[in-house]
């Protein structure tokens, strides 16, 4: 066994190998670019691009000819949101999102509200999950979009978006719906046309595919409009100029293909790995509270609160292990994990919460090393803790006076 | 971000952690930061009756630059006098540590507890004088 131990792949993902072997001549001999039409070096570009846009598409249950490739997810969510804001904008002024969403979104959102839009922002409950009935109750009569994730990055709670689309078409049909599914895709079940979605972000990198390369799926049928937001040649369509990444976009869809292939056989190890790693965790330490449902959750994800030790202390302990936290001890604000707070987690157990993100290179040995490394490091810093030392004592935190800084 | 080796060390050897008995009227006893902050530090100094400090304590909830700076600062109390527990400022643990600007307050709260612990033992002994 290696180390270090990888376990942080709801951040990004290795490359795979066979994504990186397929990706190689399109960095060397075949440089072509795909929009050059008069010789074989472009059309072979071309060529490569739209078996990729297929391979992406396939995964999704949608056409290759939907995709518009961008540099990654958060300029997909730009483009989607923004673009569709912009097309729509008589139609309506108002949108639908989450509070847990990704900062790509919301800030995105922030940044149309300062340009005349309203935008509703969700709370989740104790699970980090909303409810199709929530999202309908929120709708207005100038609602344009609703933008749902697939997936949590920081507690892989996946929510229920067919539903959630079905219930909005019933009420409003004409409202788009956005589906940020760089967390899920390749990990979950996940199908544009059962899900009922209109515009889904995906990303290359948490799939085992290359950085600098994502995509917008744009339906077609009832077709759907948005204006770009990079003007230039008339690239993808007209709705995101810019000289494709060849070898990005290879990479991305033969990524796509093994995610297909695998997704079901992958989910099942990766639930092992992840169960093992919650069970051999919880079995030899009290106070390790799970965040977000357990039911409704990406296969590799565990996000554990360790009450009473500091996150990026903890990760200082286990330091062979790349994991995150939820604690924002590095940020000046000093303000822990919004989207804990907004699953109810009280301020001093966000500070103490972990993400393991498993993925397909981890193995069972690995989980077995990072398990007893947890529970010497937890059992260490909780002796050097005074907030355990007054809970031994039988003192309730909550009753404390304390003095913050 | 990368840690400085003096923070590495204090963290993997962290000196004088434990408790001293907290009723002892020689003892003061800081608790400084809150849960919710993401920090709390508890300092104990044992005080002699001509005021030197024999004995230092602490243990700490928080990232490994505030277990680093109290761990640094029970070390360098230790027979100190009162006065010059007092005179300690965060600049001298910043610089010792190289903390980077977004850790100044681990050394803010090492300070802090120092003064806490003694406030806490000029409170105890007042309290005595008036018995």
């Amino acid at each position: 066994m290696k180390l270090p131990i990888y376990m942080d792949n709801n951040a990004t993902t290795p490359l795979d190998p066979r994504v990186l072997e397929a990706m190689l001549p399109y960095l060397t001999d075949k440089f072509g670019n795909a929009a050059s039409r008069s010789h074989s070096y472009g059309w072979e570009a071309e060529a490569a691009v739209d078996h990729a846009r297929d391979q992406i598409g396939s995964l999704i249950g949608g056409s290759g000819k939907e995709i518009v490739f961008t540099s990654g997810a958060t300029e997909s969510i730009n483009l989607a949101l923004k673009g569709a804001a912009a097309f729509y904008h008589e139609r309506g002024r108002h949108l639908i999102t989450l509070q847990t969403e990704h900062k790509a979104t919301l800030d995105t959102m922030k940044r149309l509200e300062r340009d005349g839009c309203r935008v509703t922002y969700l709370p989740v409950d104790r699970e980090g999950l909303v409810t199709p009935a929530d999202v309908v109750a929120a709708l207005e009569p100038d609602t344009i979009l609703v933008s749902i994730m697939l997936a949590n990055n920081e507690v892989g709670v996946v929510q229920p978006i067919a539903e959630i689309a079905a219930a909005v078409k019933a009420k409003k049909k004409d409202v788009l719906i956005h589906c940020d599914a760089v967390q899920g895709v390749g990990k979950v079940p996940f199908n544009v046309e059962r899900a009922r979605v209109d515009l889904a972000s995906l990303s290359a990198h948490k799939i085992y595919g290359p950085k600098g390369v994502g995509a917008l799926w744009v339906r077609r049928k009832p077709r759907v409009r948005i204006d770009p937001v990079i003007d230039g040649g008339g690239h993808e369509r007209g709705m995101r100029s810019g000289t494709l990444n060849v070898p990005g976009i290879v990479g991305f869809g033969v990524a796509a293909a093994l995610c297909q292939d695998e997704l079901e056989a992958e989910a099942v190890r990766l639930r092992a790995l992840r169960d093992r790693l919650h069970h051999g965790i919880a079995s030899q330490l009290t106070d390790v509270y799970l965040n977000g449902s357990l039911e409704k959750r990406l296969p590799g994800n565990l996000n554990l609160s360790f009450a009473f030790v500091e996150g990026e202390g903890l990760m200082m302990a286990i330091k062979d292990v790349a994991v995150s936290s939820g604690s924002a001890c590095t940020s000046a604000s000093l303000e822990p994990s919004y989207v804990l707070r907004a699953l109810g987690v009280g301020e001093e157990l966000a500070h103490t919460s972990i993400r393991f993100g498993l993925g397909r290179f981890n193995t069972e040995e690995e989980v077995d090393y990072v398990t007893k490394l947890v529970v010497d490091k937890v059992n260490k810093l909780r002796d050097l803790s005074p907030l355990w030392e007054m809970h031994q004592e039988g003192i309730d935190l909550k009753s404390v006076s304390w003095v913050a800084h | 971000m990368a840690y400085s080796e003096k923070v590495i060390d204090h963290y993997e050897n962290p000196r004088n952690v434990g408790s001293l008995p907290k009723d002892d009227p020689n003892v003061g006893t800081g608790i400084v930061g809150a849960p919710a902050c993401g920090d709390v530090m508890k300092l104990q100094l044992k005080i002699s009756a001509d005021g030197i400090i024999q004995d230092a304590k602490f243990k700490t909830f928080g990232c490994g630059s505030a277990i680093a700076s109290s761990s640094l600062v029970t070390e360098w109390v230790k027979g100190m006098t009162v006065d010059q527990a007092l005179a300690v400022k965060n600049t001298q643990i910043v610089d010792e540590l190289s903390l980077p600007p977004v850790k100044i307050h681990c050394s803010v709260l090492a300070e802090d507890a120092v003064k806490a612990a003694i406030a806490d033992y000029k409170k105890k002994r007042a309290s005595r004088a008036e018995q």
